[in-house]
């Protein structure tokens, strides 16, 4: 035999090493690739936060580029993204709110006392559209574009690293995108 | 006809029975009464445990069948609870555990649908990560027959090196000179 032959089991087993380091450490388990970029928002009818008597759907959210967050009172992150949420919104960036399983007396003191990001609120009481869009959690953003389609997904709270490294860039693409 | 279940109940009957196996293979010094106390509390205390552990995930689901509340059972099993990972949607508290398990249901008895609408509404919004046991396509091909290819690999490895080891019969059998001078030394006595 010879004798490189020898260091085969030694290759073998390190390159397994490798790869289950990986497996282990190095991927984002919290972060699930999502199933809907470049597809369409699922259908829904919901109501408005503030208006609970004006119903939006899908149809609503076309026409431009917007930031769909959804978010709930009960949700710590959601605090601590906030203050960005609102530097944002500010700056004139459309940030759609989707109230995610939440109560509607929590939701509305949270953005009186908080102040208001949102465009508007789409109440999501039972989480249907939540499960629709993939969501399992708060806060998670899409990005929608101006065609009602889903471009980008962020798991987690946005700050300013966030939002000049992975929405900014592709929030301002969709923006000059033309349509048809 | 309406079959209320509890979700209690599958949960803590399985976690008993798996602790109680290794329970029985711990205590082999003891006499066979002390074993059977010793085994007894602890299934006790397990079953305290389970209870307490499991306690939140008791809900009541109606179905309009046996095969349907079958259906349901399996399918949380296989479902993989997006935000806990490492549970199942059966076994997990999560609110988007609830949410899936209330999905499923309202599929199942509401839309009469089969494993496959099930799963493949999880599939659309979750993705593969969904499934306990992924499907195969070409990305999963490798987590099918990796196993299997490395099984043969190392059978093919084995076969080898017992093939070298092989005692060569070749070498050992004597030549005429080598037998003349064995029944010299031998004096002929064996024969």
């Amino acid at each position: 035999m010879k004798r490189w032959k020898l260091f085969l089991p030694l290759a073998f087993f390190l390159t397994f090493c490798v790869l289950l380091y990986i497996g282990l450490f190095m991927e984002d388990k919290s972060e699930l690739p999502s199933m809907l970029l470049d597809k369409p928002l699922p259908e829904f009818s919901l109501k408005k936060l503030k208006n609970p008597s004006e119903t939006v759907t899908e149809e609503d959210l076309k026409g431009k580029v917007l930031m769909l967050n959804v978010w709930g009172s009960w949700c710590p992150a959601c605090k601590v993204e906030h203050p960005y949420l609102m530097k944002l919104s500010r700056e004139g960036i459309n940030i759609v709110g989707v109230n995610y399983k939440d109560e509607r007396e929590g939701a509305l003191q949270w953005l009186d006392r908080l102040e208001d990001p949102y465009l508007f609120n789409i109440v999501d009481e039972d989480g249907r559209l939540g499960l629709d869009l993939g969501v399992y959690g708060a806060p998670e953003t899409f990005l929608v574009d101006k065609k009602g389609v889903i471009r980008y997904k962020h798991i987690g709270i946005i700050d300013a690293r966030v939002w000049k490294e992975d929405l900014k860039p592709r929030y301002d693409a969709l923006q000059k995108e033309l349509v048809q | 006809m309406t079959l209320d279940f509890f979700f209690m109940r599958s949960t803590f009957m399985r976690s008993t029975f798996m602790r109680s196996k290794l329970l029985k293979s711990a205590s082999v010094a003891l006499s066979v009464w002390k074993r059977m106390a010793v085994v007894a509390a602890m299934v006790a205390a397990m079953v305290l445990v389970s209870l307490v552990a499991n306690a939140g995930v008791i809900e009541n689901y109606q179905f309009e069948s046996p095969e349907q509340q079958e259906q349901f059972f399996r399918l949380n099993e296989e479902l993989r609870c997006p935000q806990c990972q490492n549970q199942s949607i059966a076994d997990s508290n999560a609110p988007i555990a609830q949410d899936l398990r209330r999905e499923v249901h309202r599929m199942i008895v509401e839309e009469q649908a089969d494993d496959d609408t099930v799963i493949q509404f999880m599939l659309d919004r979750y993705g593969d990560f969904v499934l306990y046991k992924p499907r195969m396509d070409a990305r999963t091909l490798a987590l099918w027959f990796g196993p299997l290819i490395l099984l043969l690999l190392g059978l093919l490895i084995l076969f080898r090196i017992l093939k070298q080891h092989r005692p060569d019969t070749k070498d050992q059998e004597l030549d005429q000179q080598d037998k003349a001078e064995l029944d010299k030394i031998l004096g002929g006595k064996d024969k």
